[in-house]
């Protein structure tokens, strides 16, 4: 790995920018040069959130990219926006809970998994986000599921401490569902 | 220290709060207000001074009126807010008191949008408010430069007794970067001698920005341009990456230097000899190198976040010796790395002279690539 971007985006309120930190301090914790981005705009309201993840062994030029090699797409708008967009060879990780279709790209790796629906079995709706980023690490292991999972508890916000054990399940439960279905 | 992930409004604000600001006045605004907030959560725990004033316009003045007793004080805001600020500016400036203010920019003109842009290059770099003046200008590109430069500007404000901006973009103040903080600076105990501190003991110290008599005024303005001349010769900053060898010179600051480098490192793999200079102090410009540069490249390549206005120092500087080319996003548009690699491909094979104003031709194929559709 020289240089991988990952884009992350959602719905506001999905936890879109949360995962795209935790994976940010994982890399930095790694020794990896790393940049997290956000969109900012009035999209934060309500709209589509997205975050731009950057990780190198290199200094890195551009927090952003016009194509992005791995996506993971919360939400219908973002497999829209992101799939054409994507690098080929590229991973896109759809949460199919909310996206009704089908991935027609055929150079990119792609995987489906109902993230909503695996969280709301695991007892916390929220953690989609978490599920998404477990199958990830599976996929595309530039930062692999210990790494992360050492990442979140050294820098999940003191407040939400007690929800560290549902995380790791969450994120142990996209992981597993990666490894099951395989990608096509 | 051990690195922290700090994003780059929190971590300019700290930065500041250990190099000991002991005043932060300011007004919220986008993509500015986490420098703001992070002052307002920290500065009144430390015994120091924060205020939200009413207004960028009562936000300057405070700054103003406390800068006058010799204090480490500073302002934040994002560029309506800096328009408003410029009067104040101005008489800071006359007053020779330092201060040091940050421009997160954003789209515009007008209230514009709240998207990343370097559209207040000539507001910044080249004065601003009225009158003779010379603000000192750096432009960092990365939150552990923001973080650097914030100490850096209060010794140079210092120094010259200097209006010190540092400008950066949307895109820096929002983003998040590996950086180490520096430890807490102590707070002098000393005020400067000009400081107005209450005279008893000594003769009253004036600070004031009104010369009645033209004469005095131009004393004080002749001053003010040897002082400025003093930071030409001494305060110049600049980096260069992949320039050794190189035929075709990118000239960019902040943001848009970043996105260029990792332009530069894809058409380095394709055998285009390109590399980039950037400047790190917009005033003072590093003319001198970029002099010597254009001695070894075959073209120039200016790329900026506006209409082409850091463009007019390099063509100042280069004098028609090497062809220059321009392009730029406009609006709050960054531009992305596959866009400027295609301009580097693009130079790279046009032997052409270029006729005129170099941002003619980007134009048109601006206009054909905004209005085709296509990002």
């Amino acid at each position: 790995m020289k240089e991988t971007s990952i884009i992350i985006s959602g719905f506001g309120g999905q936890g879109t920018l949360f995962a795209g930190q935790v994976l940010a301090y994982t890399a930095m914790d790694n020794g990896l040069e790393v940049t997290w981005i956000p969109s900012y705009g009035p999209e934060m309201r309500g709209g589509t959130a997205h975050c731009t993840v950057i990780v190198s062994e290199e200094r890195i030029g551009s927090p952003l990219v016009g194509s992005p090699d791995i996506v993971l797409a919360l939400n219908l708008p973002s497999v829209d926006k992101y799939e054409t967009l994507m690098s080929s060879r590229g991973t896109l990780i759809a949460n199919s809970s909310l996206v009704n279709r089908e991935i027609e790209r055929g150079d990119i790796t792609s995987l489906l998994i109902p993230a909503n629906k695996i969280a709301e079995e695991i007892g916390m709706s929220r953690l989609a986000n978490m599920i998404m980023v477990g199958a990830m690490t599976k996929l595309r292991p530039i930062l692999t599921l210990e790494m992360v999972k050492t990442g979140l508890e050294e820098h999940i916000p003191e407040r939400h401490r007690k929800t560290l054990p549902i995380n790791f399940e969450a994120i142990d439960k996209g992981y597993a569902f990666a490894e099951e279905a395989g990608a096509s | 220290m051990a690195k922290e992930l700090l994003k780059g409004n929190e971590a300019f604000a700290e930065a500041a709060i250990r190099a000991g600001v002991e005043g932060f006045f300011g007004y919220p605004i986008t993509p500015s207000t986490e420098f703001l907030e992070h002052m307002a959560r920290r500065m009144p725990k430390l015994g120091r001074a924060f205020v939200q004033a009413e207004s960028e316009v009562a936000a300057i003045n405070m700054v103003y009126g406390a800068a006058c007793t010799g204090k480490r004080v500073m302002t934040a805001s994002s560029s309506p807010g800096l328009s408003l600020m410029m009067e104040g500016i101005s008489y800071i400036a006359g007053t020779e008191i330092p201060v040091v203010v940050v421009n997160v920019m954003r789209g515009g003109p007008g209230l514009g949008n709240i998207a990343p842009s370097q559209g207040d290059y000539y507001q910044m770099v080249k004065g601003g408010g009225h009158g003779d003046y010379f603000p000192i200008v750096l432009a960092p590109a990365s939150v552990q430069e923001a973080i650097d430069s914030i100490a850096l500007a209060f010794d140079l404000a210092e120094k010259y007794r200097s209006v010190v901006h540092v400008i950066v973009d949307g895109n820096m103040g929002q983003m998040m970067e590996p950086a180490e903080l520096p430890p807490m600076r102590e707070i002098p105990t000393e005020s400067p001698p000009w400081a107005v501190t209450g005279a008893k003991g000594r003769n009253p110290n004036i600070l004031t920005s009104i010369y009645i008599d033209p004469v005095d005024e131009e004393v004080t303005d002749l001053r003010l341009l040897k002082r400025w001349k003093e930071v030409e010769k001494n305060e110049v900053r600049y980096e260069e990456y992949e320039l050794e060898d190189a035929k075709i010179a990118i000239v960019a600051f902040g943001t848009s230097a970043r996105v260029a480098s990792s332009a530069i490192h894809d058409a380095r793999e394709e055998g285009i000899k390109v590399g980039l200079f950037r400047p790190v102090t917009l005033a003072p410009y590093p003319q001198k190198r970029l002099d010597e540069i254009a001695q070894q490249v075959e073209r120039i390549l200016v790329i900026e976040m506006n209409s082409g206005m850091m463009l007019d120092d390099v063509q100042r500087v280069v004098q028609g010796r090497v062809p220059i080319e321009f392009y730029g996003r406009m609006g709050g548009i960054t531009p992305l790395p596959g866009e400027i690699l295609e301009e580097i491909r693009r130079v790279a094979a046009n032997e052409d002279e270029v006729e005129g104003d170099p941002r003619n031709e980007w134009m048109t194929r601006l206009e054909k690539k905004i209005m085709g559709g296509g990002e």
